[in-house]
């Protein structure tokens, strides 16, 4: 009698909105690659985080107060006053630096196994979005709790502006609303992090998420699971069903529906994820003083330096490469090129195999050294500079470009593996 | 398992490196802190640091974003003796931890005004309230005639100069590991303070107690909660584990 009444239900709601067909194509029945690895979490953990953020911060928007006046005092009133308040800043703060750490290693999968390339740039380039606007985010809302790291860190960061030709001055004018930084820009920033900003987001992971299922998953092996229709034997067919929208299409191969497989594996990421999310957010909100730091604990105060300025980790390689190079200018365009080559990586990548598992020594080892020069510029971004740090700097940042320009130059007659036609069990 | 190999050469390979870099730019000499060794669970300690900074504290360093019944309902102070014994006269018992030292007239009067000690222990540490407290000494050259090794030329008198007594700066030179002269300085023992330097320490302690409380009213509660959070999620994590070993039973 109950079910009768919900599969009337679903079926009033299908004739007039396709439900159950967009769970089907987007969910029960989408094929995803069945060997998936551990770096494949990271997708869903980006939209966990994701959703963390947009909850608590909705939470915290109900008793924050975007004033220069008020909006110190009204984060320790969140901290103190309302129940269970350090829970949710907690969650918001040590989830924007989760957010970084699981969108960096969801990149680092990325390159790892040629995600990019053809015929999933457009892909790519969403995703780039998604990072540049995240980075947006996270820097104006790192201004709101107004202390005195944020007001530093948005000076110099607004100042960048300041270096572009002409209309530099007139530029960091407009951003700020000011001539330093004031309760204007708060506000202003206030807006764009709590609505502007979101609302893109959210838009750009759909879109994102859309032209994924529509080039299909890639995996660690790099090789497609959609074969031409009518090329595999009937009996090599998955045995599964897929939504007519692929099989109709293709014939699919070496795949499984992602509900339920990957729904509950992608569970198994969540339980390992929030243990140590959860341990870092109960234990040590501060992050060791990277995910906030000390002199936050204290008003934004315009007459008052800190003694060392350092933009919170995530912003590390890409500051260290501005900081390295001696003209403000220069630097500046480095470090807006250091994320152009980002964009750009689909076209620098003239190889046809994808995975690093079947690409040559050389590029592996290119790879190895873009990692590690992506973290040590992480690093030295967070640390006073230093002429040792700046020498250090200056390497890993030609070792980050330089990963492009090698790429570009090796990978149109790299000595490659053969790729097996299918995924091995 | 090579997939594991290679997982593990990688995270080996950026922490080496990671740590490489940390310590090859590692800043300069910094100021040698004691360690404080406070105890948050400790209500009597951090009621007698609450008493100590009404005593000797709240009369220039307000705790703005502190009320007075929260910090009675924390350290178990009973309200009725919280009001008696713990509140300065006419303030509310629901307000905030105030005092009606005038901002501009105190940063005329020390060279920059007091600051609200909430954050305190959250910006510079316990164990550098805990130093700080018990550096200071005899500088003629300075307003109040004392200055302080951890926080040079502070505005700050020794406000616990009766307790404690007063120390000098003492200079002496010593060769380092390379026979290379160096000049070092220490603080002489105090003299004339009514406490022995042993309880003049516990009482400072104590204050970096409360400090460390105030600054962070709901740390205990923070780790209580998160054990059983760690706990659930560690069992959570077993059980999708197998939940997922047994739907990919049928893949494999």
């Amino acid at each position: 009698m109950l079910m009768k009444l919900a599969t009337d239900f679903m079926g009033w709601i299908d004739k007039r909105l396709p439900v159950t067909d967009a769970w089907n194509k987007h969910l029960a029945q989408y094929p995803a690659p069945k060997n998936f690895n551990f770096w494949y979490f990271f997708g869903s953990l980006a939209m966990l985080v994701l959703v963390n953020q947009i909850v608590t911060g909705i939470w915290l928007t109900m008793n924050y107060e975007p004033s220069g006046e008020g909006a110190f005092a009204s984060v320790e009133y969140i901290m103190r006053d309302v129940d269970f308040g350090w829970l949710l800043r907690y969650m918001h703060s040590t989830g924007a630096s989760a957010f970084f750490v699981v969108v960096y290693m969801h990149m680092m999968r990325g390159l790892m196994y040629g995600s990019y390339q053809k015929p999933r740039e457009l892909l790519w380039i969403f995703g780039m979005l998604i990072f540049l606007v995240l980075m947006a985010e996270a820097f104006m809302g790192y201004l709101l709790p107004w202390g005195n790291m944020s007001y530093w860190g948005a000076q110099v960061i607004i100042s960048l502006f300041g270096a572009v030709p002409i209309i530099g001055d007139d530029l960091t004018l407009w951003i700020r609303g000011d001539y330093v930084i004031s309760g204007a820009t708060l506000n202003r920033f206030f807006a764009l992090h709590v609505i502007a900003m979101p609302l893109v987001l959210v838009v750009l992971v759909f879109l994102h998420i859309l032209a994924l299922h529509e080039v299909g998953s890639n995996n660690p092996e790099g090789v497609d699971i959609k074969k031409p229709k009518g090329s595999v034997k009937l009996e090599e067919l998955s045995k599964f069903t897929f939504h007519k929208q692929y099989s109709d299409k293709y014939d699919i191969v070496d795949a499984v529906p992602f509900h339920p497989y990957y729904s509950v594996k992608d569970i198994m990421g969540v339980a390992g994820f929030l243990f140590l999310f959860c341990w870092v957010m109960f234990f040590a909100p501060e992050g060791g003083g990277y995910f906030m730091e000390a002199p936050n604990f204290t008003p934004a105060n315009g007459l008052k330096t800190p003694e060392h300025i350092a933009p919170v980790w995530y912003f590390g390689p890409f500051y260290t490469i501005l900081r390295v190079v001696p003209d403000k200018l220069l630097g500046a365009v480095a470090m807006f090129g250091a994320i152009v080559m980002l964009f750009a990586l689909p076209w620098f990548d003239r190889g046809v195999v994808k995975s690093v598992r079947y690409r040559s020594k050389l590029h592996l080892v290119n790879l190895i050294q873009f990692a590690i020069c992506f973290v040590v510029l992480g690093a030295l971004g967070t640390m006073p500079a230093t002429p040792t740090a700046n020498l250090i700097g200056v390497i890993a940042s030609f070792g980050y470009f330089g990963f492009f320009i090698a790429l570009w130059f090796y990978s149109k007659n790299e000595n490659t593996k053969p790729v097996p036609e299918r995924i091995a069990d | 398992m090579k997939k594991l190999i290679i997982a593990a050469t990688f995270g080996i390979l950026f922490s080496v490196t990671t740590f490489m870099s940390f310590t090859a730019v590692a800043s300069g000499p910094s100021i040698h802190l004691d360690k404080a060794n406070n105890d948050l669970s400790d209500k009597e300690s951090l009621k007698k640091g609450f008493k100590t900074y009404l005593n000797y504290c709240l009369g220039c360093h307000q705790l703005q974003y502190q009320r007075y019944n929260r910090t009675f309902d924390d350290l178990g102070i009973d309200k009725a003796d919280g009001v008696a014994n713990y509140m300065p006269t006419g303030d509310k018992v629901g307000g905030h931890i105030l005092n009606t030292m005038p901002e501009e007239e105190a940063a005329k009067w020390f060279g920059s005004a007091p600051p609200d000690l909430t954050l305190e222990a959250r910006l510079r540490s316990p164990d550098w309230i805990y130093t700080y407290l018990r550096s200071f000494y005899i500088d003629e050259s300075r307003p109040f005639d004392v200055n302080n090794t951890v926080f040079k030329d502070v505005g700050m008198p020794h406000v616990l100069q009766s307790l404690q007594g007063v120390s000098t700066l003492v200079v002496h030179k010593e060769l380092d590991e390379h026979g290379e002269e160096h000049e070092v300085s220490s603080l002489s023992p105090a003299m004339g303070g009514s406490l022995t330097a042993e309880e003049y320490d516990v009482v400072i302690r104590d204050l970096t107690n409360f400090l460390e409380y105030v600054g962070e009213p709901n740390k205990l509660e923070r780790k209580a909660i998160g054990y059983w959070v760690l706990a659930f999620l560690f069992f959570f994590f077993i059980i999708s584990y197998f939940l997922k070993k047994e739907y990919w039973k049928d893949v494999h």
